[in-house]
């Protein structure tokens, strides 16, 4: 049987046809009415150039144990898609992008099997290159994806693994991969590069590995775009292995959206890329209390006294981090908005482009407890106007309104952004104790004049607020 | 330790230095408090209140006897002659202005403790009765003024016709001033504030007045919080500014302070002249010879239909609350003296609040005390200029470098490379950059569904797969089988857990 109905010219019109539905995919997601849309091209995109290549002429064989099995897929895909908690979506991302790696890993191998043409001279030389190259990244992309994926279930502890000269490891890792890629393009037979090829893919999982392990919990934002954006070199490595422009094209829009991902991660806790890659906060252990500084005294408030403050306010922010997602708080944070609404208390969410565990977490959050998104609003959007905020409320986050990281330069998140409620009149923060965040640093905003301290847990307390109607 | 509160024996003074409350505060000190008979009668406190708080009744001669005498104004010759050896006042003193007074306390041995020389620093602003009575102060003010103004402060339309909101002048932004700002906006009135000290325009403007400059640049900050006496052309820009203004005011308030000088003379004659009659002046600066020319000492003057009020015990004219800031003052200052909270005072001249305050110890006159700093805002500036100075160097760095090797690289790779790889790699470095601009364009709210999308779509490399199925061999086979499978589960997948997001956010 050969369904080869369209010819070799109908096919790449079909891939054409089908990257500009990708960019489209990626640019509807410039707002949230056009996001639906643009993931309706993004499905159609794919169906189009699947079912080109399927009927097109490298297709001749196979065709049942083809749709087979991604039907299989697809119907494992849709049950894991269905049964994903909103809070566990960085750790479906993480595993989805090891599955990408390791199908990167597995046309890579495909590929030096069986190439597609005999090459010879310097298109060997290059196509050997794309083979390597391809079958690195996605090995990389898929150990360092389990990693991120136990890191971020809690089935790996959260903390940078620090190993005794881990730059060193790091380096000998690589130039021993660059040295069996040497080995490998200079190989005379298949079985001979096997040999090579076999090596770098063990050495490559183990880089991967370490280089997710030695980063902290802190920095998993980054860590969870930049192997977006493996996944995405991966796929374009594959494209220039296979002679493919529409993988090329996917590959590198996607390679560069994690990229960007991660430069925005990093610019929000103004940590370079490299020092992220290198190693996590506290490694260096700068633990900085600056206890020569009188701090003064916290002042705690009690639940009356909250509910008091809430009701003489006009205008409120709330400040969400990611223990109200923790402690699943954001549902009665819902009920209360819609309380403080009835009040003619204004509401607005300010979330840091960090909060959460990656880039936007904070926002499906808020979205899955039907909070209405046009009261959410960035940091940069709302920092500014802080003096007419009556009353911040700050649940279950604390580096990201750090005073200190603006004033005081010894400090080991001197220059990150952060949410600047303190200019405000007053703020509130919930907190289960007085206990350092991720970075470990001491927040001066505990002891300003206008912070009170809530005590305890955020939901229960919240879950006290409900009684404000009466 | 015994503490003696004395009854005050000013004219017209209806304050008292404890309240109840604090009388109960001060015995978890470790004190015992003797107030005298009808201490606090005129701001409604009754001796039965104090009873009960713990306090004994005596007599005026009881409360001379105790160890550590606490008053509001500063001490008469009287009151200073009945204490002798070790005893310690704490009250209002005005140290450099009156010289003779504290000579008397060195010659007595008296430990003298003077509320008015608390450091202006942030540690010791819960001890700065200053600060507390000049807010009551200010917001008195502009009651008095209300009081002999003739309109409303607010505007109103009514059936009968339009009410114009009226027009306040506040000069001078300390706290007296910001408390009578804030009075002044909260009754309705239409309010201007002027200060030599550029940086108060903030907090003036978070109040709801108009700050109101003159086009010098000269800043009146100084290092002990005050403001300073400014140059010749400074001031003739802002009485030209205030001449300007008493055309179009219906109420000016004046609270322009140096310390240790006689008040600037700011609205001369002229100035009241050109008011419209019937319109208020409330002179806070009365005390120190007033702002106004035409200012009399605890009167109301009028001169062309224009009322100045120069009282001078505004805060005593509201005397409980006055009170009550004013214990919880001297409270804060008592818990700073006793660091063991066993009763026994400990004037620490280590401390420099406490420093600050002491006036006369063991027989030593310890005034002036040396200069300290107001910390707050001068110093956290310059830091956050640096951190952000650093952030802009490591940007400006990394640009340029990367950019030339980036062009090295293509050439090099552009040198050795055939005609097809040449081809493939145009279109890889394109997509890039429309990756880049297209990526930027995505709202910030939508990184995870993005991280979702991008995952699904990445698993296009099932097509690699799909092309490689036909292969004959059984481990290709096998392989780019697996690939196509794990691939799907991501196609689907993702695509699936995006649109379910994206159904979240709802507005």
């Amino acid at each position: 049987m050969n369904f080869d109905l369209l010819s070799i010219e109908a096919v790449r019109a079909l891939y054409i046809v089908s990257a500009v539905l990708f960019i489209l995919t990626l640019g509807g997601l410039s707002n949230q009415e056009s996001s639906r849309q643009g993931n309706i091209y993004g499905i159609s995109a794919m169906t189009i150039a699947i079912t080109a290549t399927i009927f097109g002429p490298q297709v001749s064989s196979n065709y049942s144990i083809l749709i087979i099995l991604i039907l299989l897929g697809g119907s494992l895909g849709l049950l894991l898609s269905k049964k994903v908690q909103m809070t566990e979506m960085p750790e479906l991302v993480a595993i989805l992008h090891s599955l990408v790696g390791l199908a990167a890993v597995l046309v890579g191998l495909v590929s030096f099997i069986n190439p597609v043409q005999e090459y010879i001279g310097i298109e060997k030389t290059i196509h050997s290159i794309e083979v390597y190259l391809g079958i690195f990244i996605g090995m990389v992309t898929f150990s360092g994806s389990i990693i991120a994926f136990g890191k971020l279930s809690g089935k790996i502890s959260g903390n940078p693994l620090v190993l005794p000269a881990k730059h060193y490891l790091n380096l000998f890792m690589l130039l021993a991969i660059i040295y069996f890629a040497y080995e490998f393009i200079n190989a005379q037979n298949l079985n001979v590069a096997s040999i090579p090829l076999t090596i770098m893919l063990i050495v490559s999982f183990i880089f991967g590995v370490h280089l997710v392990a030695s980063i902290g919990g802190a920095d998993m934002p980054v860590v969870v775009s930049m192997l977006n954006s493996y996944s995405g070199w991966a796929a374009s490595a594959t494209g220039f292995m296979l002679s493919n422009d529409l993988l090329i094209v996917v590959g590198a829009l996607v390679g560069s959206s994690g990229a960007i991902l991660s430069y925005i991660m990093c610019r929000a806790m103004n940590r370079s890329f490299i020092s992220v890659i290198a190693g996590g906060f506290g490694t260096e252990s700068n633990v900085v209390t600056s206890g020569n500084q009188d701090q003064g005294e916290v002042q705690a408030i009690d639940i009356e006294e909250f509910k008091t403050m809430i009701t003489a306010a006009k205008k409120i922010a709330i400040i969400p981090g990611y223990g109200m997602a923790v402690a699943q708080a954001q549902f009665v944070v819902n009920e209360i908005i819609n309380i403080l609404k009835n009040k003619n208390i204004e509401v607005i969410f300010v979330i840091h482009p960090v909060a959460g565990r990656m880039p936007g977490h904070m926002n499906v959050l808020l979205a899955e407890a039907q909070i209405p998104y046009d009261i959410v609003y960035e940091m940069d959007e709302v920092n500014n106007d802080f003096d007419k905020i009556d009353l911040s409320i700050v649940i279950g986050a604390n580096d990201i309104v750090n005073p200190s990281a603006l004033e005081d330069p010894n400090s080991p998140i001197a220059g990150m952004p952060v949410i600047e409620c303190w200019k405000g009149t007053h703020t509130v923060v919930m907190k289960r104790g007085m206990s350092t965040g991720y970075a470990g640093v001491e927040n001066p905003l505990f002891f300003v004049e206008n912070t009170r301290m809530l005590f305890g847990d955020a939901k229960e307390s919240l879950s006290q607020l409900l009684t404000l109607n009466n | 330790m015994k503490v003696g509160i004395l009854k005050e024996i000013k004219d017209n003074e209806k304050r008292v230095a404890i309240t109840p409350n604090v009388v109960l505060k001060i015995k978890n000190l470790g004190f015992d408090v003797y107030v005298e008979n009808n201490l606090g009668y005129e701001s409604s406190f009754y001796n039965n209140e104090y009873i009960d708080n713990g306090a004994e009744i005596c007599t005026k001669d009881e409360i001379y006897k105790c160890d550590l005498i606490l008053k509001i104004n500063k001490p008469s010759y009287d009151e200073v002659s009945q204490l002798s050896d070790n005893q310690t006042l704490v009250s209002f003193f005005s140290p450099s202005i009156n010289p003779e007074l504290l000579d008397r306390c060195k010659k007595d041995k008296i430990n003298i403790l003077s509320m008015d020389s608390v450091p202006r620093i942030s540690r010791a602003q819960k001890m700065d009765a200053l600060s507390s009575m000049a807010n009551v102060a200010g917001s008195r003010a502009v009651i008095e003024a209300a009081h002999s103004f003739g309109r409303f402060f607010g505007g109103q339309i009514t059936a009968a016709g339009k009410i114009n909101p009226a027009k306040i002048l506040i000069i001078g932004a300390g706290v007296a001033g910001l408390s009578a700002i804030g009075t002044a906006s909260s009754l309705g009135a239409i309010v201007r504030a002027f200060d030599t000290r550029p940086e108060v325009k903030e907090q003036v403007e978070s109040l709801g007045a108009q700050f109101l400059t003159v086009n010098l640049d000269e800043d009146g900050s100084s290092k002990d919080g005050y403001a300073k006496v400014m140059s010749k052309e400074f001031i003739d820009a802002e009485m030209a500014l205030f001449k300007e203004q008493a055309k179009d005011v219906d109420v000016i308030i004046t609270t322009a302070l140096i310390p240790g000088k006689d008040a600037p003379k700011l609205i001369t004659r002229e100035m009241v002249e050109l008011m419209k009659p019937g319109s208020v002046i409330v002179d806070l600066a009365a005390q120190q010879g007033g702002n106004c020319e035409l200012c009399q000492r605890d009167k109301i003057a009028i001169h062309s239909g224009v009322k100045i009020i120069g009282y001078t015990d505004l805060p005593s004219r509201l005397p409980s609350q006055s009170s009550e800031l004013y214990a919880n003052n001297l409270f804060h200052i008592l818990d700073e003296l006793t660091p063991n909270k066993d009763g026994q005072i400990n004037i620490n001249m280590d401390d420099n609040v406490i420093r600050g305050m002491t006036v006369v110890r063991d027989g030593d006159i310890t005034f002036p005390p040396p200069k300290i700093e107001v910390s707050a805002s001068s110093i956290s500036k310059p830091i956050e200029k640096k951190v952000e100075l650093s952030k802009n160097g490591r940007e400006k760095k990394s640009s340029v470098i990367p950019g030339l090797i980036g062009l090295a690289l293509l050439f090099l790779v552009g040198a050795f490379a055939p005609e097809s790889f040449m081809n493939h790699f145009t279109v890889f470095v394109l997509s890039c950059f429309i990756g880049y601009m297209v990526i930027w364009n995505v709202t910030a709210s939508l990184h995870t569904p993005l991280m979702s999308v991008t995952n699904a779509v990445s698993s296009i490399i099932i097509i690699g797969a799909i092309t490689q199925i036909s292969n004959t061999d059984m481990i290709s086979l096998v392989l780019s089988g697996l690939a196509i499978f794990i691939a799907s589960i991501n196609i689907f997948g993702g695509f699936a857990v995006t649109k379910r997001m994206l159904g979240m956010f709802k507005k």
